[in-house]
């Protein structure tokens, strides 16, 4: 074995010493080639094969058009919520000892752990007119159920987790040396906030909640048992999707899918280009 | 007044929301709401379960629907898990351990599966491989169904999941650096013995974490099954698709019997989270207790 070790091997850092690079890339372009790639070709010749006017007719037809506004103002305020909540949680989290602390950080990550229709068939019977939400609201004259508030409310349980973990880990690390200071000085806890901790955590935070929103406007699972599905109403864009599939309408399917997967990737790289940005600067300082 | 402990640096000074009054109202505003947005809903699955008592939940379990949409749910994450894990570790080892142009696409491309709605993940799939699409043609010609199937469900499962693995071992691997792995080359390890002396132990609780996130996720699909399973009840309903079925046909006893079995399973999940980031919280602490002996 001692031969093995002369300086010569030990050395070059930059050379690949570690064996498997063939086989592991191979098998993970081969995996995502058969998994994501190819199925995709799929979808592209769906669309090609209908045409431009058919297929500009589809999606924007007036009922697809307003899905489009209900998924996005839905995913919208259900994300915006969630930068509220999900910042508030990490605080708490983060900066607090507190009996039940464990349990609560368990807790968050419920959303993702729980099956969307089952989230779905629960907030559902909770916020109906007999339910034990749904008895309160009422008399508050609320109705959340079968409304488009129904999808808000659908869309930020099952994306509650996004920022907080996204911001928690920015909040431990964050040096206490400037917040410090700024309490010595005398500045209020609310300016210090604003002023030193605030800009350390928006970017974190600001991913969260692109994150949460990403995946509100695909959340379906969650969504059509609270929405109550009225056309032009309460209708998302997925459920237009899974509508045109049912009468067998594979061109609008696709059609609508197209632009649902485009606005997904669009968001996805971009994204991942400002997480990458947003890290150099973190580490070139 | 010295400050509640706050840094793990256990320092004195004050720092923001240490106030009493600001920290115990932000306390109880959050567990208000978790405890209206979460535990609530939570508690109402099994209270809604035995709404009609404890036989008629018990019963409904035991039907032959409900019992083969467990068998079915078991059989796709049996084998969802495994493609998806060696998958995943492939992936991280690629990444984390070897410079390569298209790299970052790599990883971006693997992010694809959170991002696309299921819905759609669905529908690609039907198009490709159902009876008209051009692999679906070919396959009907050779009398083999996949689409409206079990393995249909299989392959859309593993779609959805196939970032979970890889997501939980990369920052970790990257993190944990390439010395030891190289280390272990130079005194001639083989490829085998690298990956299972040194590299898994390393990686094991991450690794069974990511296991456990694509098992949960795989028994609870429901837009991508949906669309390509054909809700065949006794056949092609998965537990999650049941759960749907049986909640639409005015059998809310029922449903909540069945989403019971889901919740357990979550729960279980959230345990196993908890418990897998005390034992590599403990095994940091270890090893900079180490370091900090061998520097002494």
């Amino acid at each position: 074995m001692a031969t093995h070790l002369t300086a010569a091997n030990v050395r070059p850092r930059h050379k690949r010493v570690l064996p498997g690079l063939s086989l592991s890339l191979g098998t993970s372009l081969l995996f995502i080639s058969l998994i994501l790639l190819l199925p995709m070709t799929g979808l592209v010749m769906q669309t090609m094969d209908m045409g431009w006017e058919r297929y500009w007719q589809v999606i924007t037809d007036e009922r697809v058009v307003a899905s489009y506004k209900v998924t996005l103002w839905a995913a919208a305020l259900a994300s915006i919520f969630n930068g509220f909540f999900g910042l508030l949680l990490a605080w708490v989290l983060v900066r607090y000892e507190f009996p039940g602390r464990r349990i609560l950080d368990a807790l968050v990550d419920l959303p993702f752990a729980l099956p969307t229709a089952v989230a779905g068939i629960t907030l559902a019977t909770l916020y109906a007119q007999n339910g034990w939400y749904g008895d309160v609201l009422e008399s508050l004259g609320i109705k959340v159920a079968y409304t488009p508030w129904g999808i808000v409310l659908a869309m930020a349980f099952t994306s509650i987790p996004f920022v907080v973990r996204t911001v928690q880990p920015v909040l431990e690390e964050l040096s206490p040396e400037e917040e410090e200071a700024g309490m010595t000085l005398g500045a209020s806890d609310w300016s210090v906030f604003r002023r030193v901790i605030f800009p350390a955590l928006w970017p974190a935070l600001m991913t969260g909640i692109a994150l949460s929103f990403t995946r509100s406007l695909g959340e379906f699972g969650a969504v059509i048992f609270i929405a109550g599905n009225m056309p032009y109403v309460s209708e998302i864009t997925s459920l237009m999707i899974f509508i045109s599939l049912q009468e067998f309408d594979f061109a609008a399917a696709s059609a609508i899918a197209s632009v649902v997967l485009m606005a997904s990737l669009v968001l996805l790289f971009a994204i991942n280009i400002w997480q990458a940005r947003y890290l150099r600067r973190l580490h070139g300082r | 007044m010295s400050a509640t402990k706050s840094a793990p640096g256990q320092r004195h000074t004050l720092r923001v929301g240490d106030n009493p009054i600001v920290k115990w109202l932000l306390i109880s505003v959050t567990l208000f709401l978790t405890v209206i947005l979460l535990v609530v809903p939570l508690i109402s699955i099994f209270q809604l379960a035995f709404m009609e008592g404890v036989a008629h939940y018990f019963s409904s379990l035991m039907e032959a629907d409900t019992l083969h949409a467990v068998g079915l749910t078991l059989l796709v994450a049996a084998l969802t898990v495994p493609i998806n894990l060696v998958f995943g570790v492939m992936l991280a080892w690629a990444v984390t351990r070897f410079e390569f142009r298209g790299r970052k696409v790599l990883m971006t491309l693997m992010d694809i599966p959170f991002a696309v709605s299921p819905v759609v993940a669905g529908l690609l799939y039907l198009l490709l491989y159902g009876n008209n699409g051009w692999i679906g043609a070919w396959l009907y010609d050779h009398d083999i169904q996949l689409m409206f199937a079990w393995p249909g469900i299989v392959m859309v499962t593993v779609f959805v999941t196939c970032p979970f693995v890889a997501r939980e071992l990369i920052p970790l691997m990257q993190q944990q650096g390439r010395e030891d792995e190289e280390a272990a080359v130079i005194l001639g390890a083989s490829g085998w013995q690298l990956f299972r002396r040194v590299t898994l132990p390393n990686i094991k609780w991450a690794l069974i974490y990511g296991v456990i996130l694509t098992n949960a996720r795989a028994v609870g699909e429901f837009g991508a099954v949906a669309v390509v399973s054909g809700n065949i009840r006794g056949e092609t309903n998965t537990l999650p698709l049941l759960v749907q079925a049986q909640y639409e046909d005015y059998q809310a006893a029922a449903a909540f019997a069945s989403a019971s079995l889901l919740a357990m399973l979550a729960l279980v999940t959230l345990l196993f989270k908890a418990f897998v980031e005390w034992r590599q919280e403990r095994s940091l602490n270890i090893e900079s207790d180490k370091e900090r002996k061998a520097v002494a």
